[in-house]
């Protein structure tokens, strides 16, 4: 029996009809074989849009359904919905992209046009070859990991282990915290970051629905929405959790003296250490490259104080497996290294320093305990700001980091408040964007520090006049003044952006995600999937996804949350039927797909003697179908029928 | 050679690098010669080499595979094996004498919209100069 097959092709306002004659359209597929109705509407993805295919499916008996509108990523979901609502299985349906790939692309409306047709027919053709699937459903566990234990992650594991669900909380470092846990104060509000962020750390490591796994890795990461592997590395501390009391006697009593990292290497710390006192968990982990017992085989003493006898030497790393059904990746940035823009000095300067030195100078459990000190140990009396270091540069960064303009107030702010230095922001625009920035400017302003609109060409310690003998020169374009000044100072903050973490790339291939341009992981879509990712129950939120501040980080992190626990909830996912399958009676039996299934899903059968596709194993790339030299593998919704039944539409069309 | 030759070209792209970063072309408002239908498919290793050659002796002047960079493969390895398959079907169009330029593989990934309309509006301009495959003979000249 023919087909019928109904054709509806959407305007899209103006976003498809502008470029693309949808009338025409409409008159080719009218005529193309096995179509019974080709229709044009407005907004097909609207009520009435779904509902003129709805309706012609009950009254027309239609067996399959195009329609030609935008990207099958945006509402393939919509319309196979719908067709299923009108009884017909959602299989039955094809989306012709004619959108994103024709209508955008092009100036020419008769090429377009003609494009448009083209892509229509193959919808067309493919949908004839199209079957009936049943979609699969699996069971959600209800268990999360969550990758990066900064403010992000915290916020993501306290809502989810609040709601009663078990949580994985993975932590490169020894301590939760990130990066918040190295600053001072908060813009706008100034609060205390350790004050707000510590009381959240401890109920993280209280809470038992949290599982906190630091000083660990994620090496590995595989299976399918709701039923993931997580394979741990849990590098070894040497220092046994369950038995450390965190008394923090063995760091006393430790004789070697390294630089501190969480210091950015201003402050020491002791080869047995944690990070900062009120580290989570609260136990100390050695740093095997400083440690004297390590490397030159003498010392334990802290084995010998450890009045617990929590010390074991002989640790070693351990792996394990977690069973997760869903994942939040909070990974969280990195910082700009400052020392590549040669002309600022920093590394060669003195007291030239980043704005992470000036927080930690700041805060009160600093190198410093919490003074604003030059090298030679005085108070700065003068200090300049420069804005946008790897930022808004297109040597660099072309990108906004979005919290410096914030952060470099709140330290003209803070520096001003302790040292009673005079403090000059060279800036490039003011970017006050959030709620309550605004009025911080304004009071910044009113504290009298000077705002130059100009960025920075260098600081030089080579002085023009005698008053700036001694000094660090700030020379800048004033770009209000259309002057170039130099302003002598002590002390200069660089104002360093993000970027995405080093390990980017790494983490991105093992969770399967993409990247954007930026080098940031890549949202499903930028307004309206913000934390998605193309992987579903793979979730991103916070600074790893772009530079954010610390409220919009704590939204993403809740944000994330609540998609997770929505597919919990939902108890079981549907997995799309795209598996490849064997037809027994064309098999030879040659096993060449075995070793190309990158899931060990295809297994010989030794009996039969054929391969075996494991459909819970596939993940249905295809792989073995286009290598398959009888042609016995088949992968469903992507047959060789339907994709060659669309090659030779394309081919036969615009001739 | 035709004055005004504009070569049609079927395009398999992935569906998860190469088909996104295609998609953000146009949600960028990127131009370039809307001279490839696209073919969605799951990963770039599921091209067949049968589908290449079905398209060119069906009438195609070129045709462009584009799937994940290496190592980015949603799929972890499905691009390699497609470069694997793609060297032997190089050598399958030199004994049928058609020219290496019409069949091409690119790595796009979701977030290279430019490059995607770069990799199409330059294989579009070689073809143009190519001219028409006409393996089916169905074209006069």
């Amino acid at each position: 029996m023919a087909e019928k097959i109904g054709v509806y092709v959407c305007h899209c306002g103006t976003n498809i009809a502008q470029t693309v004659d949808c009338k025409r359209v409409v008159d080719y597929a009218s005529a193309l074989p096995n179509v019974t109705v080709a229709r044009e509407y407005q907004y097909m993805c609207s009520d009435p849009g779904q509902d003129l295919i709805k309706k012609d499916i009950k009254e027309l008996g239609l067996t399959r359904v195009v329609v030609a509108s935008c990207s099958p990523l945006m509402h393939e979901p919509t319309f196979r919905r719908a067709v299923e609502e009108a009884g017909l299985n959602q299989f039955l349906f094809q989306m012709a992209n004619i959108r994103e790939q024709c209508s955008w692309i092009s100036e020419n409306k008769e090429r377009a046009t003609e494009q448009a047709k083209s892509i229509v027919a193959a919808a067309v053709k493919r949908v004839e070859f199209q079957e009936s699937l049943d979609v699969k459903k699996v069971p959600v566990n209800p268990n999360v990991l969550i990758v990066g234990g900064g403010i992000t992650g915290i916020e993501a594991a306290l809502q989810i282990a609040d709601s009663g669900k078990k949580v994985y909380l993975v932590e490169k470092e020894p301590t939760i915290g990130g990066y918040m846990a190295r600053f001072d104060k908060t813009f706008p509000t100034l609060d205390c970051a350790a004050c707000i962020l510590t009381p959240k750390m401890v109920s993280v490591g209280q809470h038992p629905n949290i599982e906190l796994l630091s000083y660990s890795d994620v090496i590995g990461f595989s299976g399918y929405v709701g039923n993931f592997t997580a394979r741990i590395r849990r590098r070894a501390k040497y220092v046994e959790e369950e038995e450390c009391s965190g008394c923090g006697l063995c760091t006393e009593k430790c004789p070697v003296s390294v630089p501190s990292e969480f210091d950015c290497g201003l402050g020491k710390r002791k080869a047995i250490y944690r990070p900062f006192p009120q580290a989570v968990p609260n136990v100390p982990v050695i740093d095997k490259d400083h440690c004297l017992y390590f490397t030159k085989g003498v010392c334990k003493v802290c084995q010998k104080f450890c009045p617990r006898g929590a010390i074991n030497f002989e640790q070693k790393e351990t792996y394990t497996d977690l069973q997760v059904g869903t994942a939040i990746l909070a990974t969280g940035f990195g910082l700009f290294d400052a020392s590549k823009v040669k002309q600022y000095g920093y590394g060669r300067l003195p007291n030239v320093i980043t704005s992470l030195e000036f927080e930690r100078f700041s805060h009160a459990s600093g190198p410093t305990g919490g003074k604003i000190l030059l090298k030679n140990g005085q108070m700065p009396t003068s200090i300049a700001i420069l804005h946008c270091i790897g930022s808004r540069d297109t040597n660099f960064n072309e990108y906004c980091s979005r919290v410096c303009c914030m952060y470099s107030m709140k330290i003209a702010h803070l520096a001003h408040e302790k040292t009673g230095a005079r403090v000059y922001e060279f800036y490039i625009d003011i970017r006050a964007f959030g709620k309550g920035y605004e009025e911080f400017y304004k009071r910044i302003l009113e504290e009298e520090t000077t705002f130059i609109r100009g960025k920075a060409a260098e600081v030089t310690d080579v002085p023009q006049t005698p008053a700036e003998k001694g000094k660090l020169v700030v020379v800048a374009e004033d770009t209000l003044l259309g002057i170039v000044r130099r302003v002598p100072v002590d002390m200069v903050v660089l104002s360093v952006g993000f970027e995405p973490r080093k390990d980017t790339i790494e983490t991105a291939r093992i969770f399967s995600i993409s990247r954007s341009q930026d080098g940031f992981f890549l949202e499903r879509h930028p307004k309206l999937a913000p934390v998605s990712t193309a992987s579903d129950g793979i979730f991103i939120a916070g600074a790893c996804q772009g530079p954010k501040d610390i409220p919009d980080s704590v939204a993403q992190g809740a944000a994330a949350a609540a998609n997770a626990l929505s597919l919990i909830d939902r108890k079981e996912v549907t997995l799309e039927p795209t598996v490849a399958f064997i037809d027994e009676k064309s098999c030879s039996g040659c096993k060449i797909c075995i070793g190309l299934c990158a899931y060990n899903a295809i297994t010989f059968d030794e009996t039969k003697k054929v391969s075996k596709v494991n459909d819970a194993l596939c993940k249905g790339c295809g792989v073995c179908v286009a290598a398959c030299p009888s042609g016995a593998i088949e992968q469903r919704n992507f047959t060789d029928n339907q994709l060659l039944a669309e090659v030779e539409s394309i081919c036969a069309t615009g001739k | 050679m035709e004055s005004n030759f504009e070569p049609k070209i079927v395009g398999f792209l992935c569906k998860w690098c190469a088909y996104t970063g295609a998609d953000l072309a146009g949600t960028s408002r990127i131009k370039y010669p809307p001279n490839v239908t696209p073919i969605r498919v799951m990963c770039s290793g599921r091209v067949d080499p049968v589908l290449v050659m079905k398209a060119l002796s069906s009438g195609a002047d070129g045709v462009l595979i584009a799937g994940c960079h290496p190592g980015d493969c949603h799929y972890t390895s499905g691009n390699v094996k497609t470069i694997r398959r793609f060297k032997l079907l190089q050598r399958m169009l030199d004994q049928f004498g058609i020219e290496r330029d019409r069949v091409r593989l690119e790595w796009v990934s979701a977030s290279e919209g430019e490059r995607y309309a770069q990799v199409v509006e330059n294989m579009t301009e070689t073809l143009r100069t190519l001219g028409p495959l006409n393996w089916n003979g169905s074209k006069e000249g």
